[in-house]
């Protein structure tokens, strides 16, 4: 039994990051309807340059290699690298594209996809990095003891720091004049717009909070399994998360995320053995298929009604 | 002229149509008869156009009973009311944007086409036969809406009356017996209307289709229709002889001196 | 001042409904043909033939299939090189397990394979559209090449599913050198797409776009979208999986399921894009455009700047362009380079007289 629960907190814990790349996904739907399919290598890039900058800082500055100051500086310098890659590609990608149907705008950031993981490859290189944070992948003692469940120290401070991510998140649109704005945005452009809302600017900030997401994630996950091209395969995972959560839906992505994460680790636990193993790979993309057959809309997504 | 009328050919019975918790139709009642112009009226969201869609199936009412031919219908789906000669267009233009004028008329003929995939893939022979054979009945409505001029062009490119027009067109290569119109004439000017308004009058008396008629220019309406059904609020507050309806104290009310 | 249609007029609707229906493009594709029916394998070397018109005429292919389905169709897939993997070794093992199975007919049963498929996992486009769709594709690539490589009966029992195809034979004629693989390929790519130019002028045609521009309307007149969405699928899938079978026969010779990858459909569904959408004539611009383009920056780069560009820049410079070539398309051309050559077309028949 204790076995069974090890693989499901494990697979939440995974399910976390999942839902960290599904929430900048859901940002910019939100409130631009753009389903932004680079995302994923928007995740590499931040993850990538982080790294880069960590490298090279040490050598430009002069500061101890591996120290705070440093950590510091990288995060910072990564994530004006986020907000300017987030404000180009408004102004260079999605604003020619305005009123485009929705399919158009979705392969214009396949090739953003492309176009990023390109860039972010040459400018640091190809080579397969370790990222150090600083927190221990070890299992928690007292839940070993008492409990005899390994639960990752790292994995829980993911959580923890997904979890304020998402309540910061929330007050942010809840609260904030901005915020507003930006509901406002997503549910109707052009009303939006007949008000006096920057509609540019509001995207503008969108793509830079997505960039900032794709930031956080990217570390986290960086730290995880080290920073490295297959980083963006396994973004691809927040593509069934959305489904199942909804596309416009916060807690969807959580929620999603979590699903997504348990389920495919049960599955290649206890039916993978069954059929060769290797089901991590598909196991999500087909339980969301289902889903949909059942629920279009997600389990937090509104029921759209055609109108003629 | 004195104007003669079939059998009631279609028969909808207290129906009601609800969104959720909105009710978009509440216990309506009225019929069409057989090669009569019927007109349904009222002010925005009355649910004009939502009766409309229940007629040829896009919308499944929960109450109520439709007949049709004198047969009741079971569970409607679009293509079933085509397939017994239902045929419409609609309030905000529903062409097929990237296809040309021709091809657009000659979707409306698919119905009558009886080749399949393999016919197709392979052309000469059977498919280029029938290709044809529809082609001059495409002809036959092109001609006959004036748009001969047009045939190749993609419709995206044409303006709104026309396309409106070739709506219309695709509508009637289908032979249609019963031809519903929602708002035929919105957004067009006076000419374009009186182009429209003979379409419809010559559809009505050459081909002997009944028509059922959503338009909110009351002249166009009390000349044309033989009878009105007025919706309001999804309620029917009025049906009859234009001159009936004209008079009708609750349709008065409804319109509020907007009607003549 | 060739090119004029004036005096040529259409007196039947046979006439008029014709592929090419002025006279000078006529002559046009028949000298194309020609050219590279005759020309080419006479004159071109081994390395065009088989490293570039060979996977050009086989992607033209796949595009093809692709096109259909997301260009006639308007149904996005980003599985088309699972298809392509079910029709390679379809026909892999139809010619393994049947004695005496003609080539040309296991190719048409690979296809088959693939369309099966298609249709399987084309059902949930009866119920979600746009990039619901695409990510429910997405199971079918990932879950199809995953199938091939987990069951080792799909490729004879070899190791992470590597297969060799055996030698292509058709009435005891061996295909085995370029110029007869070449020839062999552009034979199939040209009856298919033949093929499919009558599909989509026609009244299938008519019905897949109508479902694509407008599915509300296009069930009202009598249109059955699920027909059309799974027979768009099916033949889309049949395209795939034939370019799949040929990818393997006379292209590599040897393939392995994880060859048919995600990259791949990506690379597919950009020829489709920079070819033009809903148009079997964009899907060879397409392909030739995807193939080459590579070599082209390969070829340049390194001959000019090559040499003081970082090598991090030079490995990931087909990334970038690739990237910014979607973009860039996508903004200024969206119906690509079939639209580029239409308006070529239209003026040249002005020219040199534009007024």
């Amino acid at each position: 039994m204790s076995f069974f629960f090890e693989v499901l907190i494990g697979g939440l814990l995974s399910g976390v990051l999942y839902a960290l790349v599904a929430l900048g996904f859901v940002l910019i739907y939100k409130a631009s309807g753009v389903f932004n399919f680079a995302q994923g290598a928007m995740v590499f890039f931040a993850a990538l340059t982080f790294v880069g900058f960590q490298e090279v800082l040490p050598g430009w500055t002069g500061l101890e290699a591996g120290g705070r100051a440093v950590f510091w500086l990288a995060f910072a310098l990564s994530l004006a690298s986020m907000v300017v890659l987030g404000i180009l590609t408004e102004r260079v990608v999605l604003r020619p594209l305005v009123n485009q149907p929705h399919i158009t705008l979705f392969m214009a950031t396949i090739g953003l996809t492309f176009l990023v993981e390109g860039i972010a490859q040459a400018i640091w290189g190809a080579n397969v990095r370790g990222l150090d944070l600083g927190i221990a992948d070890e299992p928690i003692e007292w839940l070993l003891e008492s409990a005899d469940i390994i639960v990752s120290k790292f994995d829980v401070f993911a959580a923890v720091l997904a979890g304020v991510l998402v309540a910061a998140l929330a007050m942010f649109f809840q609260y904030t004049k901005v915020g507003r704005a930006l509901r406002a945005v997503a549910d109707d452009h052009q009303a939006a717009l007949s008000i006096g809302i920057p509609l540019q600017h509001i995207w503008a900030i969108v793509w830079a909070v997505a960039g900032f997401v794709a930031l956080v994630a990217g570390l986290i996950w960086g730290a995880r399994s080290g920073v490295q091209f297959a980083l963006t395969f396994t973004a691809l995972k927040a593509l069934p998360v959305l489904i199942l959560g909804g596309f416009t839906s916060v807690p969807g992505a959580i929620v999603g995320g979590l699903i997504i994460g348990a389920s495919e680790k049960l599955a290649e636990v206890y039916i993978g053995p069954f059929v060769g193993g290797g089901i991590e790979g598909w196991f999500p993309y087909v339980l969301a298929l289902l889903f949909l057959l059942v629920r279009p809309e997600g389990l937090f997504g509104e029921k759209h009604i055609d109108r003629v | 002229m004195a104007r003669e009328f079939g059998e009631v050919i279609l028969d909808l019975q207290n129906i009601s149509l609800r969104f959720g918790g909105v009710k978009a139709l509440t216990d309506i009642s009225f019929n069409v008869r057989e090669h009569e112009i019927r007109s349904i009226i009222g002010p925005n969201g009355a649910g004009k156009s939502s009766m409309l869609n229940v007629m040829n199936g896009v919308y499944h009412p929960q109450e109520g009973k439709i007949m049709f031919r004198g047969e009741q219908r079971q569970k409607m789906e679009p293509h079933m009311a085509a397939s017994q000669g239902i045929a419409r267009t609609f309030q905000n233009i529903a062409l097929f944007k990237g296809m040309s004028v021709l091809d657009n008329i000659m979707t409306g003929r698919i119905l009558k086409m009886k080749c399949n995939l393999f016919h197709h893939a392979l052309y000469w022979g059977p498919a280029q036969r029938e290709e044809i054979e529809h082609r001059k009945k495409v002809e036959e409505v092109i001609d006959f809406l004036e748009i001969q001029s047009i045939r190749k062009t993609p419709v995206g490119r044409l303006p709104y009356g026309l396309q409106k027009r070739v709506e219309l067109g695709r509508a009637l290569a289908a032979e249609p017996t019963l031809l519903l119109l929602d708002e035929p004439m919105a957004g067009m000017n006076v000419e374009e209307k009186q182009d429209m308004c003979r379409f419809i009058l010559d559809v009505n008396d050459q081909f002997g289709t009944t028509i059922v008629l959503i338009e909110h220019d009351m002249g166009v309406v009390m000349d044309i229709s033989d009878r009105v059904v007025v919706l309001d609020y999804g309620k029917k507050i009025g049906d009859g002889e234009p001159d009936e309806v004209k008079n009708n104290p609750d349709v008065i009310a409804a319109y509020l001196g907007t009607s003549h | 001042m060739l090119y004029r249609e004036a005096g040529q007029f259409k007196a039947s609707y046979q006439e008029d409904s014709q592929i090419f229906p002025i006279r000078q493009d006529r002559i046009g594709i028949a000298v194309v043909l020609a050219f590279f029916f005759v020309a080419v394998p006479l004159f071109a070397s081994q390395y065009w033939l088989q490293a570039i018109l060979i996977p050009v005429l086989i992607f033209s292919l796949a595009a093809m299939g692709l096109n259909i389905l997301t260009g006639y169709a308007g149904q996005l897939s980003l599985g088309s090189a699972a298809f392509m993997a079910v029709g390679a070794f379809g026909a892999y093992n139809f010619i393994l397990r049947v004695d005496g199975m003609p080539f040309l007919l296991a190719i048409v049963l690979g296809g088959l394979c693939a369309a099966l498929v298609g249709v399987a996992f084309g059902l949930p486009s009866l119920r979600i559209k746009g990039f619901y769709l695409a990510v429910a594709t997405l199971a079918a690539q990932f879950f199809i090449v995953w199938a091939l490589v987990k069951f080792p009966w799909f490729s004879n029992n070899s190791s992470s599913g590597v297969i060799s195809t055996q030698q292509v034979e058709i009435l005891g004629f061996a295909f085995s050198t370029p110029e007869s693989k070449y020839l062999l390929t552009l034979a199939i790519v040209t009856v298919l797409a033949l093929l499919a130019k009558n599909l989509v002028r026609s009244s299938t045609g008519r019905t897949w776009m109508a479902v694509r521009d407008m599915d509300v309307a296009a069930e009202v007149i009598g249109i059955r979208p699920m027909r059309a969405k799974l027979s768009a699928f099916a033949v889309s899938s049949f395209y795939c999986g034939v370019a799949g079978a040929l990818y393997a026969y006379t292209y590599l010779g040897t393939v392995e399921p994880e060859g048919f990858n995600l990259d791949l459909s990506f690379k597919i569904l950009f020829m489709v894009i920079i070819g033009g959408a809903g148009s079997i004539m964009g899907s060879f611009l397409g392909a030739a455009f995807i193939v080459l383009l590579p070599i082209f920056l390969n070829v340049t780069v390194h001959s000019t700047i090559g040499s003081w560009l970082p090598a991090s820049v030079g490995s990931n410079l087909e990334l970038i362009v690739f990237g910014g070539l979607i973009i860039f398309f996508l903004i200024v051309e969206p119906h690509g380079l079939a639209r580029l050559w239409q308006l070529g077309k239209e003026k040249l028949r002005l020219w040199p007289f534009p007024h």
